[in-house]
């Protein structure tokens, strides 16, 4: 006869409580664990995307990923030249934060080296990738915006013509994919004013360099917008991304790379590392943090419960004593209480969070190895949290039957 | 294991029971000796705070006499608070233990409540609930067997923790003012029961009482007055 259910149920209504406020408290454990999963992997997603074998950023930089990085956009032709390499193409992402039908939205942007690049490798769930050079946007879902709809950036509107999904920026905003050229006049959108005031200065520096000389058709380009014009003025991009031909060593085209004085080069492994060292790590240790001290809150509820419900028992104990019971009977009623609120809890934890995370504006992802992990913390909480009952229930003498 | 039967149920000598020190030192048992022997029912009877509970919980192995000693089925089990068995494995197998009230578990419904003790015994399964529904059977709880202890009214609650005590077919059944929640004629039924059972089941039966009525119903009378025990050898029937 098991005594710690008929237990429970005597005490149904206390125990279901305890065990949904556990419960819900796990599942913060959980999805605590599952948002720095999601940022991890989001923040890996795009450089695995992208699928870039080298990537050259501003010198002295960790890369667009961690920090701002402007360099020239002239390093893709430089690029170019190098043995092995068999594309560069301009990354360029900035994040903007606009008004659109009266709600605010943050938006990484993300150019594409159009016509090169069109996007093909997006996760698309909807619509189509970028089928012109000019407004026309790849956006993700997170964002909110349906295909055919028209977002306002800078002077100029950009239609939506596909969405994505899981394309989330490190700082968890949703990227958006114009063309390199789109994205550069949506970062430098400036007055008409100042516009007009930089493209005469421009055609100024413009009629002072040799490039004149060799390309007689920049000087008539120099008063076009920026983004048209990148060998020219203010025109910078965040990184050059690289990909080498089969069999190519990318240590060495790395050390060629490293040769020029105004970049960093780094491989995609690189990268990859950078991010989940900087920003992503931090996250993590702050997230991890919240959730030992989750942990430990929780078992001092689960203590608090069993103490509780221990005392309320202690006559039934001394009588279970009387009676000649074994200790590992009282110690089992006791144990075997919380580890069926620590299992009701897990259970009510992983159901509700199931159906809670989809709606968290941030990916949750919850793993098989979480889970477990998690398995383990609440058998630790229960043996813990019932130390303090066991002690009580132990020191309970049969004598107190009589009192 | 025969010679058993031939010693007494319990036995102790020259017993005595200090609460406290110095000031507040309080003397509950003065060398109390006595005897009971199986199938023998009998009454302890005393004034408030004569020392009447102390001394069944001294005989019941949960409250140790500060000296004297006690023997059960012939043994020596207790000198002073020094214990020479294993207690619980005692009261398990040879005490049956009965309260005046709150004897029953809560949470277990009148079946359960026996099976529990059963249970302790390592008693399990078809055999133990055929013994359970058997006592229950027995004390005419039988068709309660299914309620929990507060769905039942105190009389059913007193013969399914005498169903409870039995369970382990105790040679020794304690029972300490079992009927003081129950009108006199329940509570002379329980008494009856009682020499019943130690009559037919060869236990000693040591019943705490205040109810003069149902005197008659044992076979001895025990006294005790601030601690001091006195045999009644004749049956106080006229009081
Ligand atoms: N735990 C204890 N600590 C101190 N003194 C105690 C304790 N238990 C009992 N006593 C004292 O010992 C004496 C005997 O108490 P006991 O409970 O045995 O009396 P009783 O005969 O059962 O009384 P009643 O008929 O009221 O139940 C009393 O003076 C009581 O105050
Ligand atoms: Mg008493």
């Amino acid at each position: 006869m098991n005594l710690a259910i008929r237990d429970v149920r005597h005490n149904l209504g206390r125990f279901a409580l305890t065990a949904v406020g556990l419960g819900l408290l796990l599942m913060i454990v959980m999805g605590m664990g599952g948002i720095y999963k999601g940022i991890e992997e989001d923040a890996v997603l795009l450089i695995d995307e992208l699928d870039a074998d080298i990537w050259i950023v501003q010198n002295e930089t960790r890369g667009p990923f961690a920090e701002l990085s402007r360099l020239a956009s002239s390093v893709e032709d430089r690029a170019w030249t190098v043995p092995g390499v068999s594309n560069a193409r301009r990354f360029i992402t900035h994040t903007v934060q606009r008004e659109h039908q009266g709600r605010s939205i943050r938006i990484s942007i993300v150019g594409l080296s159009w016509p090169g690049d069109q996007g093909h490798w997006l996760p698309i769930i909807s619509g189509r990738t970028l089928s012109q050079g000019h407004f026309e946007m790849v956006a993700d879902q997170t964002l909110g915006l349906a295909v055919g709809e028209r977002v306002t950036l800078g002077k100029d509107s950009y239609r939506v013509v596909g969405v994505t999904q899981n394309m989330i920026s490190s700082g968890g905003d949703g990227l958006a994919f114009l063309t390199v050229s789109d994205a550069l006049a949506v970062q430098f959108d400036s007055t008409g004013e100042a516009t007009r005031l930089e493209r005469a200065a421009r055609q100024g520096r413009a009629e002072h360099t040799d490039l004149v000389q060799s390309q007689p058709g920049m000087l008539e380009r120099a008063s076009l917008p920026a983004g048209m014009i990148p060998a020219l003025g203010s025109s910078t991009v965040s990184a050059i991304m690289v990909n080498l031909k089969p069999g190519v060593d990318p240590a060495r085209v790395q050390s060629v790379m490293e040769g020029w004085a105004d970049v960093t080069v780094y491989t995609a492994e690189d990268q990859r590392q950078l991010l989940l060292q900087g920003p992503v790590d931090r996250a993590r240790r702050q997230i991890g943090l919240f959730r030992v001290l989750l942990v430990a809150i929780s078992a001092i509820i689960m203590s608090l419960i069993l103490y509780t419900m221990t005392l309320d028992k202690v006559h039934d104990i001394a009588l279970l004593k009387l009676m000649g019971a074994k200790d590992r009977v009282v110690i089992g009623l006791v144990l075997q209480e919380a580890f069926l609120l620590g299992g009701i809890a897990y259970g009510i934890a992983y159901l509700i969070g199931e159906r809670l995370f989809p709606f968290f504006p941030r990916r949750v992802i919850v793993t098989t190895d979480m889970l477990i992990w998690l398995a383990f913390a609440v058998a630790v909480i229960c043996v813990v949290g019932s130390l303090l009952g066991i002690r009580k229930a132990m020191s309970v003498s049969p004598n107190e039957v009589l009192s | 294991m025969k010679n058993r039967t031939h010693a007494p149920a319990i036995e102790t000598v020259a017993i005595s029971k200090i609460y406290g020190s110095g000031n507040t030192e309080v003397v509950a048992l003065r060398d109390a000796s006595m005897k009971i022997e199986r199938g023998e029912v009998v009454a302890l009877l005393g004034p408030s705070g004569s020392g009447k509970s102390t001394l069944l919980s001294a005989i019941g192995l949960i409250n140790p006499p500060t000296k004297g000693q006690i023997k059960i089925d012939g043994k020596v089990v207790m000198d002073g608070p020094k214990s020479f068995v294993d207690l619980q494995r005692y009261r398990r197998e040879r005490l049956g233990f009965i309260f005046q009230k709150s004897n029953l578990i809560p949470f277990l419904s009148a079946l359960e409540n026996v099976l529990i003790s059963l249970s302790i015994s390592g008693v399990e399964g078809r055999p133990a609930k055929r013994r359970a529904m058997e006592l229950l059977d027995s004390l005419g709880v039988a068709d309660r067997a299914k309620n929990l202890p507060a769905a039942l009214s105190g009389g059913q609650q007193q013969r399914v923790a005498v169903a409870r005590a039995l369970a382990n077919k105790p040679s020794l059944l304690l029972a300490d003012e079992p009927t003081a929640a129950l009108d006199s004629k329940l509570g002379r039924q329980v008494m009856e029961l009682f020499r019943e059972i130690g009559h037919e089941n060869q236990a000693g039966v040591l019943v705490v009482t205040h109810d003069q009525r149902a005197l008659d119903v044992f076979d001895r009378t025990m006294y005790l007055e601030d601690g001091v025990l006195a045999e009644h050898e004749v049956s106080p029937k006229t009081n």
